[in-house]
């Protein structure tokens, strides 16, 4: 799996993710700057990463959404390719429009910085094959921005569709107000889009992946990503 | 010529800094505040000297940077 990570000014999760990706695919990660017009030749899946592109400045990741870079990314996910967007990336991803909604301040007005955990929603996608249906992961969180908004209809096609891969939910896997942290509607963590090939995540799934960081769940992320190229090679 | 742009939340997009805010007020003894939504306001010199023409470039720039259409309104003035 060939990947290539975003880097804008300000984002800070780059090299966590690269790490991670190497990890599980064993290739080198391409790190492709703002101001390219182009992604790397043979691109498998790129990533944009967390962290606070352009300080946050005027609303989280809406300056990052008009980098030249993005223009190759929206081409890119039109032609099928898969596109991961982590926390910033996530915010990035609904603000140049190949995510609907929007990523507002947490309803608790506090940047959340600790482990929760969320419930993968299927396993049949690219995203989350490497889990089965249900089963329940920890990942950390650290942002201020999280609390998925949409509008109702928008929220009745994510649903109706089986578009939240990911949802906040108490240890034991219970979706409850208690472990919505930051007030997301429908409590998400993660969706993708109509055609299922781009997702958009709070969560650092990359900061879970070796034994020293105190945990592994979010390897099945990316194990999984590495196993969708390795049945389609 | 001077211009600015304000960018409010739609009615109905839950607003917690305009939440905060509102209590803070509430706290500080302020008498007879309702509720309070929080925006932003962008004052912008343009170069162009046609009224038409720079209410065009501001929409253009609220439409494609200044608001976030999915959750803000905007509203363009052109000042002098």
């Amino acid at each position: 799996m060939k990947s290539a990570v975003l880097v804008f000014p300000g984002i800070n999760r780059e090299r966590d993710m690269a790490r991670a990706l190497k990890l599980a695919s064993g290739n080198e990660t391409s790190m492709v700057w703002h101001a390219e017009t182009a992604l790397p030749k043979g691109t498998d899946l790129v990533v944009v990463p967390g962290g606070f592109s352009y300080g946050d400045y005027l609303r989280c990741g809406a300056i990052a959404a008009r980098a030249p870079v993005m223009d190759a990314v929206r081409d890119f996910a039109a032609s099928g390719g898969l596109v991961l967007g982590v926390c910033n990336g996530f915010q990035i991803l609904c603000e140049s429009g190949l995510l609907p909604g929007v990523l507002m301040r947490n309803a608790g007005l506090k940047f959340v910085c600790r482990d929760v955990h969320m419930r993968v929603e299927r396993s049949d996608t690219p995203f989350t094959r490497g889990y089965n249906a249900g089963q329940v992961i920890r990942v950390p969180v650290a942002h201020g921005e999280g609390n998925y908004e949409a509008d109702e209809e928008t929220l009745k096609r994510l649903e109706g569709d089986g578009r939240v891969l990911y949802r906040y939910c108490s240890p034991e896997g219970v979706v409850d107000e208690a472990s919505n942290f930051n007030g997301a509607a429908h409590s998400i963590a993660g969706i993708v889009n109509e055609r299922g090939n781009v997702l958009g995540m709070m969560p650092h799934p990359e900061n879970h992946v070796e034994e020293i960081m105190g945990c592994t769940d979010g390897r099945g992320l990316f194990a999984g990503l590495v196993q969708q190229f390795e049945k389609a090679a | 010529m001077k211009a600015r742009v304000t960018v409010t939340l739609k009615s109905g997009i839950l607003d917690p800094q305009g939440k905060a805010i509102e209590g803070a007020l509430k706290s500080l003894g302020v008498d007879g505040v309702a509720s309070v939504r929080q925006g932003k306001v962008f004052d912008i010199e343009l170069a162009a000297t046609d009224k038409a023409k720079a209410e065009a470039a501001l929409k253009a720039a609220a439409d494609k940077l200044l608001a976030n259409t999915v959750i803000e309104n905007y509203r363009v003035e052109v000042l002098s």
